[in-house]
């Protein structure tokens, strides 16, 4: 099981995509296999500071270990995935 | 520089940074509610500047702040605070928040994105600890990671928007090349020049050997403030920027009091003493005493139980009480009474300026109202002409508007052939009183001789005087003029001693006059009397023979009728 947490800030054009992308993304390559909490920055604001969020979006990866950390729109699917250690052809 | 805005409704859009010279500068401080960007390159002080004015701000004028820090972590900014006297540690958390905000080491980066998560979270922390004032310690750090010049912009304006809603005063520091602080504008983040209210720019450069620290404010809208480069310490308690005081307040407290040289001659010669608050000048060559008359200074200063400081550039202050003793200046109990501190300047180094801030933070520790700096030409050894000037300059109003008498010897060069009209640090010009001592070289022997170049507002001889040290002290000689030469030294006392003679032999020569003018007068008087005498009796001679003859005539006359009574004549008729 793939454990996501992302995030957000409010409703802005960045946090927007990368909630589409995000979800674009585990549909495609890891079906059935993955949580995605998504986190309002603004709306809960200790848990960005307690969690370090400084720039929106970030993407974490909780599970499985080791912790990934990506900030951005996620806009490169094969490199988004590299980095979380996924294979594409293995799938 | 307009200070009046400190009592005018346009302080209270100021933050004041409580940093000494900058709120001078500015005319009150920060514009409140506003942005100001601080550039300097590295080691400019851009963190020192922007977390004292947080420490300040939570410490004096009780305005909570947050520090982000996005190139150091706060344990080792904590730490560097530690070298300076703020108490950081006391303030944190309630009053001063110190915010991590370095990128993850482990964070990849994949698009677009934005410091919204930072604003969420600040946005909470200053309400919690209700913040007046913020700073974005390295912001350039956080905009590169943005992947367009855009995305940098709309940033900005993001953080200027959200600073601007809540009304907190910022500074955001940047590198800037300390080479070239003019040309910002070409720079990546040269927009935001004009984005923001103030920006101040720091550098920090190296002179002739001899690091030198500016300050300048570049703009400030809406404010006039102090557009030259200032030059500024990092200090014990953070920054130190040096301004020249303005001159009203210098002047307010101008007296006419008057303080003892410590030579009873020499306050003849200035008519009274020096000045209180004054800055007396004292040159020479090597050699010519310039000490001991500082030294006797600073003794009498002590014995009115006032509290001096001495600094002594050339020796050890042990040293210095040592020598000054053999000419019977004896400063040792002073030193034990806690009244006079002496300071070995050796161990100050670095610039003049940071001499300046420490004969500044001594003088005030030791509360001084007597000051000696010996010399205070050591202080132009270290950094550029213009920018020792402005020491001297300094000095001088910072002593004056704290009503510190200052006494500064100046060493001249001989070797170099300095003349007596220029001093290394043109402090001549500045000071109020200039006494300039001399060899005077003659007839085998080297002989001090002192005069009053100037002195301010006081009548003051004219006269070349000799200054004589022995153990009894220090005095004054009036030197022998002959035929138009200056004697000094042996031959004046051969002169002295001449005229000493002479003296004599006239001194005897009027008494034996006087008592032979005394003899004739006693036999004149004697004469006198005879001769009075002699006329008394002639008097009483020629009273007896008038009554003789009268009672001759009467008998006569009685004679003459009882004759004729007895002859049985006439009466005689009456006539």
């Amino acid at each position: 099981m793939h454990k996501f947490r992302l995030y957000v800030a409010d409703d802005t054009l960045n946090s927007a995509q990368a909630t589409a992308n995000l979800h674009a993304l585990c549909q495609a390559h890891l079906p059935n296999r993955h949580e995605i909490e998504i986190v309002d920055v603004f709306k809960e604001p200790q848990r960005a500071i307690l969690e370090g969020i400084r720039m929106t979006p970030t993407l974490l990866r909780l599970a499985p270990l080791p912790i990934r950390r990506i900030v951005g729109t996620l806009i490169d699917t094969p490199r988004v995935l590299e980095t979380l250690g996924l294979d594409i052809h293995a799938l | 520089m307009k200070l009046d805005h400190l009592s005018s409704p346009a302080a209270m859009k100021k933050a004041p940074s409580g940093i000494i010279g900058f709120d001078e500068i500015t005319g009150g401080g920060l514009p409140r509610g506003r942005t100001t960007l601080v550039l300097g390159g590295a080691g400019s002080g851009k963190t020192v500047f922007a977390l004292q004015y947080l420490v300040n701000g939570a410490r004096i004028y009780r305005e909570p702040g947050i520090f982000v820090a996005f190139e150091e972590t706060s344990q080792r900014i904590m730490a560097n605070a530690e070298s300076f006297d703020w108490k950081l540690g006391q303030l944190q958390r309630r009053k001063l928040l110190l915010v991590d905000a370095q990128p993850k080491f482990d964070l990849v980066q994949m698009g677009d994105f934005d410091l919204c998560g930072m604003l969420a979270g600040l946005g909470l922390q200053a309400t919690q600890i209700k913040a007046r004032r913020i700073v974005f310690d390295a912001l350039d750090i956080v905009l590169s990671l943005l992947p367009d010049q855009a995305a940098r912009r709309r940033e900005i304006y993001r953080l200027h928007k959200w600073l601007f809603d809540r009304g907190l005063t910022c500074i955001f520091t940047l590198k800037g090349t300390a080479d070239q602080p003019n040309s910002i504008t070409d720079q990546p983040y040269g927009f935001m020049q004009f984005m923001v209210d103030c920006s101040v720019i720091l550098n920090h450069s190296v002179v002739a050997g001899v690091s030198q620290r500016n300050m300048r404010v570049q703009k400030y809208r809406g404010s006039s403030f102090d557009e030259n480069e200032s030059p500024f310490v990092i200090g014990d308690g953070g920054f130190d920027v040096a301004i020249v005081r303005t001159l009203g307040r210098a002047d307010a407290k101008v007296t006419s009091e008057r303080v003892t040289s410590g030579i009873k001659r020499l306050d003849t010669m200035l008519g009274g003493g020096y000045y209180r608050a004054a800055c007396v000048l004292i040159t020479g060559f090597p050699g010519t005493a310039k000490t001991t008359l500082s030294g006797a200074f600073a003794e009498a200063a002590c014995r009115r139980g006032e509290r001096t400081l001495f600094v002594s550039f050339d020796s050890d202050g042990s040293e210095v009480i040592r020598n000054l003793a053999s000419v019977g200046i004896r400063l040792e109990r002073y030193i034990k009474s806690g009244l006079l501190r002496m300071v070995s300047a050796r161990t100050i180094v670095g610039s003049a300026e940071m001499s300046l801030v420490r004969i500044k933070a001594i003088a005030a520790a030791h509360r001084a109202r007597c000051l000696v700096i010996d010399p205070v030409s050591a202080l132009s050894n270290s950094g550029t002409e213009l920018a020792v000037h402005g020491v001297g300059q300094r000095l001088i109003d910072w002593a004056k508007a704290d009503r510190i008498t200052l006494v500064c010897t100046s060493l001249l060069n001989e070797i170099s052939g300095q003349s007596e009209t220029d001093t290394p640090m043109h402090i001549s010009t500045l000071a109020d009183t200039w006494i300039h001592l001399s060899y005077v070289v003659q007839a085998g022997e080297r002989n001090r001789g002192m005069s009053i170049i100037k002195s301010r507002g006081t009548a003051h001889s004219n006269q070349v005087r000799e200054l004589i040290l022995s153990n009894a002290g220090v005095t004054l000689a009036d030197i022998f003029t002959a035929g138009g030469e200056v004697l000094m030294g042996t031959m004046r006392w051969e002169k002295e001693s001449a005229a000493r003679v002479a003296e004599e032999v006239a001194e005897v020569a009027g008494k034996l006059k006087l008592v032979a003018l005394d003899a004739q007068q006693a036999e004149l008087e004697v004469r006198l009397k005879a001769v009075q005498t002699e006329l008394v009796a002639k008097q009483l001679e020629k009273t007896l023979l008038a009554r003789t003859t009268a009672s001759r005539k009467a008998v006569i006359l009685h004679g003459s009728v009882r004759m004729r009574e007895l002859r049985g004549g006439d009466a005689p008729k009456p006539k």
